[in-house]
């Protein structure tokens, strides 16, 4: 016990029951301070006022200082819990040190490169709601061809971020196959069933752009239907296909279908973190997504992603409840 | 030379019989109010493991001195069932009591050293000493 705590603790009691002012109680409270830097259990500071108190006042009565042996061992819980404490809150702080790594670790497995296809202007805005992102990008690039893979893990953090590599090394092996979107799809869906708890699915959609025939196809597992802004008409339509969640039927089958792209076009591809953008009046609606995108459209793709980010991010004053993920593919005019 | 006594664990009122006890034994000893309380609520939280999950055992308190330092050892054992996870028992926040109790962590804070020897269906050994300072 330092004692020089103690001495100080009694001067400053002793000022207080002479004066009984506000400024002595402060510089008390002040002090108290010190009690918390030295980790002093509260028990210790009940012995510590005992202590001042017989020297002050040694012709109190018996029952005061039995009561403060008393007071002792209630206390003796409060300051078991208050370290308990202390010490849960040193884990915690270890353990964000280690999710900052994981979230390195992460962002390194799932690098993906943006595409380069002549003719095809690429924009991608991924934010996670928590820490580890649940939604997942995946750009296959082949010659005069560009495919894209969004996914969104149900559920959220690590374990979502944990499902993700395992679809990365996946679509890895694809390249030299059969990239119709269709057999992708197919093929994905056979490893998730394989390796995934049964109470984690996945919904992902996936496009490929044909820079030859400016024709995009696509195929979906259950997942957002994508946007396609026909610039001619200036009018949006909604690009859906049939087909499962992956990792719900080990035969699934998916269907594919296709859309030419025009030069000014565009296809948003997103998750529901976006579709499903919570304000204090309740979900925005698909209008509002169509509207916003129609106000950039003359932007380059990445522009325009951007915007829409800031856009329905501003809504929920930045705190996202979900995963927020767009990709845009526009078709270039004389920018590209 | 060392001075020991022992309490069987049978009741509950034998917790009440252990804390004095280690009470009596730790102002003997020389030890302040509050370290006394201290280790009274370690042998209070031994002594109620064991008459919650082994049913019955045993206190026992031990002076002990060490290179010229004096202290109190108590040593709680049973033949209970045993700790089937040592390093969850060990952790902060798990209390298979699902009360208020300390805990281990909570009786090896109150405690200057703290070992704990238990095997699966043959039971466990709590010895937890604490120096004079």
């Amino acid at each position: 016990m330092p004692q020089e705590v103690g001495r100080q603790y009694k001067e400053i009691m002793k000022k207080y029951l002479e004066s009984h002012s506000e400024e002595d109680l402060y510089v008390g409270q002040q002090f108290s301070r010190r009690f918390i830097e030295k980790e002093i259990a509260p028990e210790d500071v009940i012995s510590i006022h005992k202590t001042a108190m017989i020297e002050l006042h040694p012709e109190l009565r018996n029952e005061v200082w039995d009561s403060f042996d008393f007071l002792i061992e209630m206390m003796i819980h409060y300051g078991l819990t208050l370290r308990e404490h202390q010490s849960l809150i040193r884990k915690q702080e270890a353990i964000q040190i280690e999710m900052d790594v994981a979230t390195k670790v992460q962002d390194t497995i799932l690098k993906t490169k943006m595409p380069i296809v002549d003719g095809l202007d690429v924009g991608l805005v991924s934010q996670p709601a928590r820490q580890m992102n649940g939604d997942y990008i995946y750009f296959l690039n082949g010659q005069n061809e560009s495919s894209v893979a969004v996914a969104d893990v149900i559920g959220k953090g690590i374990p979502a971020a944990l499902c993700m590599s395992m679809i990365k090394y996946g679509m890895d092996g694809l390249e030299n196959d059969n990239s119709n979107p269709r057999n992708v799809l197919e093929i994905i869906n056979r490893i998730v069933e394989k390796s995934v708890d049964d109470s984690m699915f996945i919904s992902m959609f996936y496009g490929k752009y044909d820079g030859e025939n400016a024709t995009f196809s696509y195929a979906s597992a259950g997942h957002e239907p994508a946007l396609h802004f026909n610039a001619k008409t200036g009018t949006f339509s909604e690009l859906d296909a049939k087909g499962l969640l992956l990792g719900v039927k080990t035969d699934a089958v998916y269907e594919e279908r296709s859309v030419m792209m025009q030069d000014g076009d565009f296809i948003a591809m997103m998750t529901d973190g976006v579709t499903e953008t919570r304000t204090e009046e309740g979900f925005i609606e698909m209008e509002m997504i169509q509207e916003i995108l129609a106000e950039v459209q003359d932007e380059p793709a990445q522009q325009m992603a951007d915007h829409i980010y800031h856009k329905l991010a501003g809504l929920q004053n930045y705190r996202l409840s979900d995963d927020f993920t767009i990709v845009i593919f526009k078709k270039g005019t004389e920018k590209v | 030379m060392n001075y020991r006594s022992s309490v069987d664990i049978i009741t509950e009122w034998d917790i009440v019989a252990a804390r004095q006890l280690g009470r009596n034994e730790a102002k003997k000893a020389g030890f302040g109010t509050v370290d006394q309380a201290r280790i009274t609520t370690a042998i209070s939280e031994l002594a109620r493991n064991i008459y919650l999950y082994a049913g019955k055992g045993r206190i026992e308190i031990e002076r002990v001195t060490d290179d010229g330092m004096f202290g109190i050892k108590i040593v709680a054992s049973d033949d209970g069932p045993g700790i089937q996870d040592l390093r969850k028992v060990m952790e902060d926040g798990y209390t298979t009591s699902g009360g208020l109790g300390a805990g281990m962590p909570g009786v090896k804070r109150l405690m200057d050293e703290f070992k704990v020897i238990s095997e699966p269906g043959k039971g466990t050994t709590i010895t937890a000493t604490k120096w004079l300072h």
